[in-house]
This record gives C-alpha cells, structure tokens and sequence, in this order.
C-alpha cells in the first residue's frame, strides 16, 4: 500500500530531498566575499593543502533545501506534542523578536562591563524572578541545559562536602529518575543507589530513611516526579536527609506544574535547576540549546561557579574569577565558555515579563488541569498508573494493550499517522510499556477533545484485534519505521564520496 | 492571557469532566507548609508592547558592536550573518521541534545533523563528529574526559595557548572524578615546549589552533611524542573559519578535535548560546559523548536518518554512560550547517582568506603607530599586540571614541602583571576600511 508510484518518488508535499552533497559540485557559493588583493600571508607555512570537500549551492538552492528538510520535522508549531518530561508548550515570537535586538545580541561578552550595563542588568532580573519564584538564597546562572544544571547542584554539593572535610560517597536515586540523574551523580565521583518506589508511585520517607547514613552526600528526587506525581512527603524527606547530614537535589524538569503557587525553599530542597526551554518557553529547537538555571540554598550558595553578576554602587559587575570572589563566596570553578546562555535568558524573560505572576499561576494550573482532564477522559479506555489526581503529565502503561498484539511503540506510530507527536514511551522505567503524556496549558480543550477522540479511537482498534494496522504505521510520514539495529550495527555516520 | 487558550467556560467543564471542585483541588497532593503564592513578589502580566518596551530598554542600555568599531574576540567573532541564515533558523519546523526521537517525523532534523556532522568532519580533517555539544569549552572537557576513559590514565596537560576558559572549564568537569588537569602559563610567543612534558602518565594534551594569543603552530611532532607516550591529542578551535585556510587538526595528527562553533552559526550575542563542534577518529567512536546521527533504512528500503549508538547514553546507561548530556545545542548547530552550506567551498575557503588578508593589512597598520607592539609573529584573524601601559586603560580610553580596539589579555590573566600591556585585537570582515582607520587615529592619541 505504500509503494510510490510517482515518477520522481515524490507525494505531493513530501518532497524528496538528496544530501547537499549530491548536488552537483559546481564552483557556486551564496555567499559573495570580496577579491583579495596579492598579499604576503602570516600563516607561516601552515596554509591548507587541498579543499576542503563542501558542496557550492547557490541562494535559492540552499533555501529550497531546508525549507523542504524543514517540512519533514513536526514541531509545535506543527501540533500537539505531548511529550511527557519535556514540556512542548508554545514558544512565544516575542522571545525571538527580543533576542535578535541589535542591543542584545551584536554585543560581546568582553566587550568593557560598562558598555554591557543592560546586558548584567538582563541576567540580574533574571536570577531576581527566578530567586522570587522558588525563593531560594541565589542561582547560578551558567549552566547549559537541565542536565548541566544538575552537574551545577552535585559539584555544589561535592564542594560543600570537601569544605566540611567529610568524604561521602553515595547519591540516592530513586528509580523513576530520568538518566541524566544518576550519569550526573557518577561524573563527580559519586557511586549511586536507587530508592525503589512506592506501590503510588511516590517516593517514601521510610525508603529513604532505610538508605540514609553517613556515606550519603545527597539525595536527587525529581519533584513533581516522572509519574506526573507530587511527592507528598517531600518536606519530611528533606528533613530526614538533613538531618543525617546530606544535602537535598530536586530535578526541577517539571516546575511547569507547580509554577508561581509553591515555593521551592519551603519544601526544604538545597539546589534545583531549572530548564528555561521547559518552563519558561525558549524554544528547543531539535535538541537545544538549552539553559538550566540552578537556585541554591544558603548552604551551597557559596559555591556557585564563576561568572556571576554582582551589584554595587558603581553598576552591574561581572565576577570572572574563582580569586576575585568576595565574602564567603568560594565558587566550585567554571562550567562552560563566557557567561551563560544569554540568548536563552532574552527569551526566558520576555516570557517571564509577559506571563507576570498571576499569568505565570494561570499556566500551571492550565497545565495540571490539562493533564488531568486526558487522564479523566482517558482512564477508561488506556490503563492509568497511578490513582490522580496528577500533575502536570499522565502516565499509562500497557495494561490495555494486553493480548492485542500492539505494544506502546505500535501505538505510539499510530498517533503519528493521526497527526500527532507521541507522548514520551517506555518511561518512567517504574511502569511496564509507559505512556506520559504531557499536554501543557498552551493547548485548548477543543485541540484536547480531538486528541482524546483519536487515542480512544487507537485503542479501540487496538482491543478489536487490528494489531497489524498498527505494525504497518506509520504510513503518512517522509518516512516509515526505520532499521535502528542497522543503523547501531553498521554505523554510517557521514557522507562519504562515492567509490569511483 | 493571549498564550492560554483556556476559557472560563472551558475550565469548568473540564474541571466536571474530572469530578473536581477546583483547580486548587488538583494540588491536593501539595503540603499546606508549601503553599505561598503570597510570599513570591512579582509584578503581574504585561502586553507585547510593554514586554517590546522593557526588552528594548535594556538593549538600548549597552553600546552594541554595529555602533562602535569593534576588533573583539578571544573566543567570540563577529562574522556577517545571510539573511536566509536566520529566516531558515526560525522555521517553526526547526525552532518548536524536539531531539528528533521519533524519526518518522524528525527527518529534517536529522538531515541537518548527518550533513553538520559531515561538514564538521570535512573542515577538521577527523572521520567522525557528533551532533553537538553545548559550547566548545564544555567540548574540550568532555574531550579531556574521553582521553581519560580510552587511556585509563588520570593526568591532562593543558597548552598555555588553550582558551582559559576551555581550560578553567576542563579542569572543573574532571577535578573531583581524581584526574588531574595541569594547566600551562600563558603562551603568548608561542613558544612552549609541550614535547619536553609528554609522559606515560598521560591522559592527553589539549593545545589549540590558532592559538589563544593569536599564533599558528604544527603539532604534528607533538602527536606523533603524544602517541608514542600512549596518549591522545586534542586539538581545540574557538574560531572555525581558520580550517578554511589551515592546514587541518587531522592532519596533523589530532585524536579529537574540539571548536567553538558561535563565530559561523551566531552573532556574538553576550557568548551564548554557542555550539560545540566534537569530531574524532572512527577507533574511537563507541566511547564519544553526546547525540550521533546515523543513516540507515525504512521499511520500505528507502534511506533515512536516526539517532544512533545511544547505548553510549544517559538515558540507556544511565550512571555507566559516556556523559550526562541530554540537551545539546540543535538549532545552533542547524544554524552553522546552514552557512556552512550558503558559504560552501568557495565562500568558506574565500572568507576565510579574506579575515586573514585583513588582519595581515590590520597588523601592518599597527605595527606603525608609536607605542604599539605586534606580538604575533603568525597569526589568522586575530593577533596579540602590546602597550608600555596596561590595556585595559587603552581599551577603556577607547571605548570614548566609539572604538572597542580589543580583549585586554588581563580580563583573563589577572594575577600575571607581565600581560598588563597586552590586547587581543581580531579582525573580520565586518572591520570596514573606516573601522580601521578609527583604531589607528585612537591608538595614535591615546598612546601619545
């Protein structure tokens, strides 16, 4: 049924589109640069030999060609995306518009701090609306994305542990964490254990009592956590850890949910980053760039890396250096080039400033309630996890699918033929054949009932016997199911020129 | 609020479709305790306007690069950016979509990246590059970090003409896993000896070209000492037009190449985001970090792209994977494979001959005013000259006349007095005739 039976291969707008580099390589650029006149070069004798091997394609060539790569992708902008974790919420123009100010964006990062003035200004409101919604001590404003946020808060951790003189050696984890969690934990040093979960999903005090000692340098629990469940007792756990002298992290990849209604710093957490591309709207553009902020409690505070922004009589003030820390700061060192993710800052608060407070409570109530209007509408025909009501995502399992010969993932390409994103699968690891399905509060109820009327309509066929409608799909796509194994088993990873 | 679609009307129904009273309800779960909405003191929404407004003010409170003549680098160039660059980039396709999970609706992201990592391969002469990194001093620690895992050893030299925040950044991400980073003195001639320091114990040697302060230099003796100790190589670049007229890291002999990759996907834009350009060699392949993209098949036999090897990752391996990244820099990297692609063989070998032949007429220029020393004997676009007073001064002189002539070398090298005269002056092809004339007539009245 889906062969191409049109002479080029092309259906319609799915246009084939070969590698620029098989266009053909003729002497073209759309890029004009000026002759150079005979000069005598500097180079000292380390001039390049041959070329380089890049195709040259003309303007309207080039634009042609990602313009068509672009139709292939789905994107927000596209559709409902309910990629659970992930918070696809609609990513403002505004946010573009601001960071391609010429003002905040032709400025250099070394330019002389009292030419950047607005620039420091930029990131001192910044940390002020992220410190006011948490209401935590400080943040560090540096790191790239969440899991280099959460690197932020364990080296945070680690250097408070080293200026204590004590040596411990464990992170508890519990296991519905998300990778980056315990990955983190092993980059600095740390051996990790899991905290199994509670039959609701939650993570117990009793757990992690029975876990705590005197090796444990911290706990990270992912809080709304990835079953789209808050954590009920986190203040009792924070205590408990506290008290046996270990430090509190919470993953903060879904402060969507609580936004603007809870304080951070109440539920007794030490470091949490935040994913600006998550809550606050900058666009995640394929995979990045991210930014992920970490507000930190007054006990690691001092550790926070360089640079930071520090105000005094004279203006804003950049502190580059580890030596130039002033008071009681001892920054851990440096976790990336220049100052931060600024563009993301430009973006994160232009949404911030137009959301405000009230705005900023509206999306995580539109969130929680989104979310739990699928589970409530869903719950009879898919198999819920976990009793609600939930957060701001929706876990399912496979329950449903037992016996129909359909798995999460035949499922899963079956809602892309319906014109959808998938909802996050096989995860948490917590469920047998997850489904997380996070809509956010940038959808309406009318994109929402059409949602659901297709899922319920998926698992209908499904239950009546038609598994192999959902082995075939999907059919509607540039592409079909393609050969993972193939791919991971002979790994071809770059265009190579054809043998002649 | 004009991004929530939901009504009031809307919220009620929904609310009885879920049998709750409220939306506060749903917070059930939430202690009491941790409750303060009442505590967070925000103001409240705004219009686009007032947003513009605001965003506007702040911009309009730095002297931005297009008012001044600006010869700032050290890590960050400004190169002209085509107006299909950035019309392409903001495609909602690109902006709004995720890492490209699903394939089956991803293979435009997944395009770009197999053509990025091709580019990237090209241009450093390496066999492989991955889908990106976050910057390309996070790059050059996952580097450090790789070097570490293949080699088992636990001690990395770092090049005096390694970017100082590469080298600030790489020690940082390896100190507390017990490896130990030793980080040379500035090299500002060019005239360290890293053969004499090649040992056994090595991990790696991360140098750079061209260098921090400017100067040009073969490493193709020092890999062949650094292989011969059993150890690797790492080259790094924090400005990637150079490969367009440099003989490459690969030739060389590089076991990895790390970049900076803002000065051919961005403007400068405060130093980020950027993008971390991650090549190597293919014997090294299962034990890089970060997102590769692969070619392979459908059903149907028709070629196409996915994520691949992730058995390296986070997400599978979880605390045995290569690195924790997740996130990496998607739309940056889309952004330099697009002008790599509007450039192609003749823009990008052309600029860079003509960032060159500028900064060659810049240094003669220089090299004539009173008080000016050039420092850099070979140089590409960027080059260290020096003052009999501190560069600092020199620069903030300037700053009066519109003029921003450079980086003094002590933003980066506060406790080394020697480097006090010393300014990092980068030239590019947005440094106008007039430009130039104007940090001439400046440095000619300032140094007088």
């Amino acid at each position: 049924m889906t062969e191409t039976r049109t002479i080029t291969g092309n259906r319609g707008l799915m246009v084939e589109e070969r590698l620029i580099f098989e266009y053909d390589h003729q002497n073209r650029t759309a890029v004009d640069v000026p002759a150079v006149e005979p000069y005598e070069d500097r180079l000292g004798g380390l001039r390049r030999k041959g070329g380089v091997g890049l195709p040259g394609l003309a303007e309207p060539q080039v634009v042609r060609h990602y313009t068509r790569l672009s139709q292939k992708n789905y994107g927000i902008d596209t559709g409902l995306f309910p990629l659970g974790s992930c918070t696809m919420k609609y990513n403002p123009r505004l946010n573009e518009k601001a960071a391609r100010m010429t003002g905040l964006a032709d400025i250099h990062p070394f330019q002389p701090v009292s030419t950047v003035q607005g620039a420091l200004e930029l990131m001192d409101t910044l940390s002020h609306w992220l410190k006011q919604l948490t209401g935590m001590p400080a943040v560090a404003l540096s790191p790239a994305a969440g899991a280099h946020g959460e690197l932020c808060g364990v080296m945070a951790i680690r250097a408070a542990m080293d200026a204590r003189g004590e040596n411990r050696t464990t992170i508890l984890v519990p296991e519905s964490a998300h990778g980056t969690n315990p990955a983190t934990a092993a980059i600095c040093g740390y051996v990790v254990e899991s905290i199994p979960a509670e039959e609701s999903g939650r993570v117990s005090v009793e757990a992690v009592k029975a876990k705590l000692g005197p090796h444990v340098a911290a706990v990270m629990i992912t809080n709304p956590n990835t079953c789209g469940l808050f954590e009920p007792e986190m203040i009792e756990i924070s205590r408990v850890v506290h008290e046996a002298g270990a430090y509190v992290y919470m993953d903060g990849a879904n402060f969507n949910a609580v936004v603007g209604r809870i304080r951070i710093a109440d539920l007794g957490v030490d470091a949490m980053h935040i994913n600006l591309h998550k809550t606050f709207s900058t666009p995640h553009g394929g995979g990045g760039p991210g930014s992920g902020p970490t507000v930190l409690s007054a006990a690691l505070a001092p550790y926070a890396p360089v640079p930071y922004v520090v105000r005094d009589d004279k203006g804003f003030r950049l502190v580059e250096h580890e030596r130039d820390a002033e008071g009681d700061a001892k920054p851990f060192g440096r976790m990336k080039g220049y100052h931060g993710q600024f563009g993301m800052f430009v973006r994160a608060l232009a949404y911030m400033l137009a959301l405000g407070k009230d705005g900023l409570q509206q999306v995580s109530g539109d969130a929680v309630l989104n979310a739990n209007y699928l589970y409530a509408r869903l719950a009879d025909v898919l198999s819920a996890s976990f009793e609600g009501p939930v957060m701001h995502e929706a876990l399912f399992d496979d329950r449903f699918l037992k016996d129909t010969g359909v798995t999460t993932l035949d499922f899963a390409k079956a809602l892309i033929d319906e014109g959808y994103h998938p909802m996050t699968m096989y995860f948490p690891l917590v469920v047998h054949g997850a489904l997380l399905m996070e809509p956010t509060e940038t959808e309406s109820k009318a994109a929402l009932d059409q949602f659901i009327e297709a899922v319920r309509g998926l698992a209908e066929r499904a239950k009546a016997g038609d598994a192999e409608y959902f082995r075939q799909a999907p059919v509607h796509t540039p592409r079909r199911r393609l050969d993972e194994t193939l791919a991971a088993r002979k790994p071809v990873l770059r265009w190579t020129p054809p043998q002649a | 609020m004009r991004f929530l679609p939901l009504t009031a009307e809307d919220r009620q129904a929904m609310l009885a479709a879920i049998g709750a009273e409220s939306v506060d309800a749903l917070y059930r779960d939430v202690p009491a305790a941790a409750r303060h909405p009442e505590a967070i003191d925000l103001p409240n929404q705004k219009t686009e306007l007032q947003v513009e407004r605001a965003m506007a003010a702040l911009a309009g409170k730095n002297l931005n690069c297009s008012q001044a003549a600006a010869f700032l680098g050290a890590g960050n160039y400004r190169h002209h950016t085509p107006a299909a660059l950035d019309y392409l980039i903001q495609r909602g396709e690109f902006l709004t979509a995720y890492t490209p999970y699903q394939p089956e609706i991803a293979q435009g992201t997944l395009q770009v990246l197999f053509e990025f990592q091709t580019q990237v391969a090209l241009m450093t002469g390496m066999e492989v590059a991955n889908a990106s990194m976050y910057d390309g001093a996070t790059a050059c620690a996952e580097a450090a970090a790789m070097a570490q895992r293949i080699t088992k050893r636990k001690k990395v030299l770092v090049s005096g003409g390694v970017h100082p925040h590469f080298a600030d950044t790489t020690d940082t991400f390896l100190k507390f896993t017990g490896v130990d980073v030793e980080i040379l003195p500035p090299d500002v001639m060019g005239l360290e000896d890293l053969i004499g320091r090649v040992d056994e114990d090595l991990a790696c040697v991360i140098v750079q070209t061209p260098g921090f302060f400017g100067h040009l230099k073969d490493f193709s003796a020092l890999a062949d000492a650094v292989h011969e100790a059993g150890a690797l190589l790492v080259v790094a670049t924090t400005e990637p037009l150079s490969l367009g007229l440099l003989k490459t890291p690969g030739e060389m002999g590089a076991d990895i190449v790390v970049a900076e990759g803002q000065s051919l996907a961005l403007p400068v834009g405060f130093g980020g985001p950027g993008v971390g350009l991650f090549a190597s060699r293919s014997k090294y392949l299962r034990q890089m970090p970060g997102r590769l993209c692969g070619e392979t098949v459908d059903v149907d036999g028709k070629r196409g792209f996915v994520l691949t090897l992730s058995t390296r990752e986070q997400h599978i391996r979880r605390e045995k994977a290569t690195s924790n990244i997740c996130t990496n820099s998607g739309l940056v990297a889309t952004a330099f494979s697009i002008h790599m692609t509007l450039l192609g063989e003749k823009g990008f070998t052309g600029l860079a001959e003509y960032n060159h032949a500028r900064a060659v007429e810049a240094a003669r220029r220089l090299a004539a005013v009173p008080g000016v020393k050039v420092l850099s004997s070979t140089f590409f676009n960027e080059f260290a000259i020096a003052f009999d007073k501190p560069a600092a001064d020199v620069v903030e002189a300037l700053t009066a006349k519109k003029v921003l002539a450079g980086v003094p070398a002590s933003r980066f090298y506060p406790t080394y007095p020697e480097l006090d005269g010393v300014l990092l002056v980068a030239v590019t092809e947005m440094n106008s005739d007039e430009d130039l004339d104007a940090l001439v007539a400046g440095l000619k009245e300032v140094l007088s």
